[in-house]
């Protein structure tokens, strides 16, 4: 990693725990300000797990619990003090299956812009155009603004929940797996525009696919068993991997 | 060998049979039941049934007053008890992962909701009819709303279970409190489903006789006033049907027929909004 | 990047807010349950100092002289019930057996929905048909051929002897049969559906018949949800008023032939309550109402233990 690079997230000896199971172990590693970083590994291996500790969503189970901490703008986020809605503000998240909300494509956008902003009606419509452009969906849905969301197809619903999650203007972006259930050519869709918004938002991303995390990341994290195995500039990783566990991983010979 | 295969045959043969007889057997009364209903109700239905009040012992009349009354209090019943419903099916639901409240919220509601209605009646009649001395309206919309709330909290928290928690998961992602994450996102995505169990509850109500015997009691003339005892259908039905006058005796049919059918109707149309929601989502 | 501490603060106070109103309501219904017993209980009163214990044993019920005894209505309601169930239980699993096995897939749907509309009648109308179309028919052409053949049998003969009436125990008891099959044969169709297909279609693949793998597979599979259904429509049968009302006969009698008339709790209520005068008389009512809640009560108690003992296996097999 080069000495210029800028760090958003720094976690440090970070531990997670289902319960008595502990499914992060020791984990220390720095996300880099306005790149892609990938979690790769099998499943089970933490990497999801990782992810949403980023944005404390495991806060809305019982029985789930961090140590450690991980330092955002010079705040930890793990601190008890720590508002959730406002962490949650910084550090949007896209999921695994599209997840549009029950009205229509307009207020799905305009509906996390609501909970901290008071914008006019102009404001508000300028803020939903600038984020469905940002997501590349303005020309497919321009004219049906007012149609339920559910009603897209299951990639343009992908980047409509990503346009709802940049519309908030969040510094971090965490993608779970956000191409899993979309066919090949959304998953291209969208893995273009991963690479353009990277120039706005530091993006965290968990992928299934090796190609993918090779294709769209600049640092590349393996994790196998909740433990981080290898972490470094995806090129690296990816070419010489200084682990053997990383590379058998990377040539598919097991997982 | 033979033998053995031949009896295995022979009883799936026998134990099918009886059970497509059981099938035709469960059929047959709500044919036959239907029938009767059209049989007598449809002759007895005359437009006087809708246009006059209920007649004294022995002369022609309708059934409006009755009509009115289940009408109000059927509304009253399911507007008291809805919110409360879907308030606490919202708690079991979305709340209620940690602590004793929700399993034992969610036990007794289960009692409630198959406990006798007549019961429901007795305790109306004596913390209302008892204190206030006279028996109302009020009192049989309330022994209603008592009746709603045990199935709209079962429904709701049923519907709410169903969405799937990715959807909170993402709404809370975005920041978004929890009051805002269920009442713009959940209870939308589970919209169809709430409306449907309201829908049930209101069916089951309008045909509730025995929690208005003593609290609604009856009314043989024209009244709008919810404090003064009302007349309703089916308490009228139960009257009218129990005396030895052919008059009333037609009128009973005439109300049990039109019962039936909006709470028949009530049923198919919750069904089919339902599977429309569910098809759409 | 602009955040409103104001509105955050505000958000986290409606959070709460929001919370604990649907915390009372869900509250509201324990307190719903407190106050019907407390409510009976204290109604009950005069009857229970009157009467103590023996309230429950006695068969008087003289409104004249104030001696009044819940026997008759008890036994009543219990043994109405209890045929209503030995109908019913067959005739359910039938159809539920039809409905997940047998029934060509069209028809599935709209069959299903059928035996629910018949759950979805109003107990009014079964009593008004039971009446006026099912007694007579029932006293003409089917109570005197029970007395001549059944009453004849011994041991069970007596309980079958009688006037054809039409109207009596055994009339009340079948009408809630009928009315309790689709409450019971829905439970039983849902639970049957939750058998894993896979482990029906292992015992198929060995050459099982479709009547094996019902009773070998399903039954056992599903069994404690099964009894929990049928506790279910116990309890419906248990709390049925205006099915009952209508042609049960309303007599406050002991007497052993079923063909005879009776009296059971819920009907006893919807005849005498309005009617009743003086203290005593109303409480003894009022405390039939207790007996009957704490019977449904226990009854739908273990209904639900044993459906959510079935729904537990579910989700751990899952």
């Amino acid at each position: 990693m080069n000495a210029t690079t800028q760090h958003r997230i720094v976690v440090k000896d970070l531990n997670f725990y289902y319960g008595k199971y502990r499914a992060l172990k020791d984990i220390n590693l720095d996300i880099a300000d306005k790149k892609v970083t990938a979690f790769i590994g099998p499943s089970g291996c933490g990497k999801s797990t990782l992810l949403r500790t980023f944005n404390r969503m495991y806060q809305l189970y019982p029985n789930q619990t961090a140590t450690g901490s991980i330092m955002l703008d010079g705040d930890n986020i793990l601190d008890k003090s720590q508002d959730l809605n406002k962490l949650r503000a910084k550090v949007g998240m896209v999921f695994q299956k599209p997840t549009p909300f029950p009205m229509s494509i307009y207020d799905n956008i305009a509906f996390g812009v609501k909970l901290y902003h008071n914008l006019s009606r102009n404001d508000m419509d300028e803020r939903v155009e600038w984020a469905l452009k940002k997501a590349a969906l303005w020309g497919e849905v321009k004219d049906k603004l007012k149609q339920s969301g559910m009603g897209l197809s299951g990639g343009q619903q992908q980047r409509l929940c990503i346009a709802r999650a940049i519309a908030v203007k969040p510094q971090v972006l965490l993608l779970d797996e956000p191409t899993s259930a979309l066919d090949p050519i959304s998953t291209a869709h969208i893995e273009k525009l991963i690479d353009e918004l990277k120039e706005d938002f530091t993006i965290v991303i968990v992928t299934h696919n090796m190609q993918q995390a090779a294709r769209v990341s600049d640092y590349t994290a393996y994790m196998y068993m909740g433990d981080l195995v290898e972490f470094g500039e995806t090129s690296s990783v990816f070419t010489n991997p200084k682990r053997k566990e990383t590379e058998d991983y990377i040539t598919g010979r097991f997982g | 060998m033979f033998n053995l295969y031949t009896k295995r045959r022979l009883t799936n043969a026998i134990g099918l049979s009886i059970s497509v007889a059981a099938m035709a057997f469960g059929l047959f009364w709500l044919c036959w039941i239907l029938w009767t209903l059209l049989d007598h109700g449809l002759p007895a239905m005359t437009p006087a049934v809708f246009a006059k009040m209920t007649p004294p012992p022995g002369s022609s009349g309708g059934l409006l007053n009755a009509i009115y009354g289940s009408i109000a209090m059927t509304l009253g019943g399911t507007l008291i008890g809805t919110p409360i419903g879907i308030m606490a099916g919202t708690y079991l639901a979305e709340f209620g992962h940690r602590g004793w409240l929700s399993p034992i919220t969610r036990f007794i509601n289960d009692i409630l909701l198959s406990a006798p209605s007549i019961v429901i009646g007795l305790f109306i009649y004596e913390v209302y009819v008892v204190r206030l001395k006279h028996f109302s309206g009020w009192a049989g919309t309330l022994a209603l709303a008592i009746i709603v709330i045990p199935i709209v909290i079962r429904t709701t928290e049923n519907m709410l279970r169903l969405v799937p928690s990715s959807l909170r998961e993402a709404a809370a992602a975005l920041g978004a409190p929890q009051w805002k994450i269920i009442n713009f996102v959940t209870l939308r995505a589970a919209r169809a489903g709430i409306i449907t169990g309201v829908m049930l509850a209101i069916a089951r109500i309008s045909g509730e006789t025995a929690p208005l015997l003593f609290t609604a009691l009856n009314n043989q003339f024209w009244n709008k006033d919810m404090s003064q005892p009302m007349a309703n259908l089916p308490v009228v039905i139960f009257q009218f049907a129990m005396s030895p006058y052919e008059d009333w005796q037609k009128l009973a049919w005439a109300g049990a027929l039109l019962i039936t059918f909006s709470v028949l109707t009530l049923n198919i149309l919750a069904r089919t909004l339902f599977r429309q929601g569910n098809s759409t989502h | 990047m602009f955040l409103h501490e104001a509105r955050l603060k505000r958000q986290s106070l409606l959070d709460s807010l929001f919370r604990n109103l649907t915390r009372l309501a869900a509250i509201g219904v324990l307190l719903l349950l407190a106050s019907i017993l407390f409510s009976l209980v204290m109604g009950s009163m005069p009857a229970i100092h009157a009467f103590g214990f023996g309230f429950l044993k006695s068969p008087d019920w003289d409104p004249v002289n104030d001696k009044f005894g819940a026997l008759i209505p008890i036994i009543g309601t219990l043994v109405t019930s209890g045929i209503a169930l030995l109908i019913a239980i067959p005739v359910s699993f039938g159809i539920a057996l039809f409905l997940t096995e047998l029934s060509p897939r069209a028809l599935r749907r709209p069959l299903g929905v059928a035996i629910e509309l018949l759950a979805g009648i109003p107990s009014i109308i079964y009593g008004m048909w039971g009446l006026f179309v099912f007694a007579p028919l029932f006293a003409d052409h089917i109570e005197p051929w029970i007395s001549d053949h059944i009453g004849a049998l011994p041991y069970i003969g007596p309980f079958f002897v009688g006037p054809p009436m039409g109207i009596g125990m055994l009339t009340a008891s079948i009408i809630l049969a009928i009315m309790v099959i689709p409450f019971i044969s829905s439970v039983m169709r849902d639970v049957f559906d939750v058998v894993p297909a896979m482990l029906k279609e292992s015992a198929y693949g060995l050459g099982s018949t479709t009547w094996e793998v019902v009773m070998k597979i399903v039954l056992p599979y599903t069994k404690v949800g099964v009894a929990g259904g049928i506790m279910l429509g116990l309890g419906r049968a248990l709390g049925e008023t205006m099915a009952v009302t209508f042609v049960i006969g309303n007599a406050h009698e002991l007497s052993q032939s079923l063909l005879n008339p009776g009296n059971s709790i819920s009907s006893a209520l919807a005849n005498e309550f309005t009617e009743a005068v003086g203290e005593l008389y109303t409480s003894s009512l009022i405390e039939l109402g207790l007996i009957l809640f704490f019977i449904t009560f226990v009854v739908l108690s273990i209904a639900r233990f044993m459906l959510y003992k079935l729904g537990q296996r579910e989700g751990k097999a899952s």
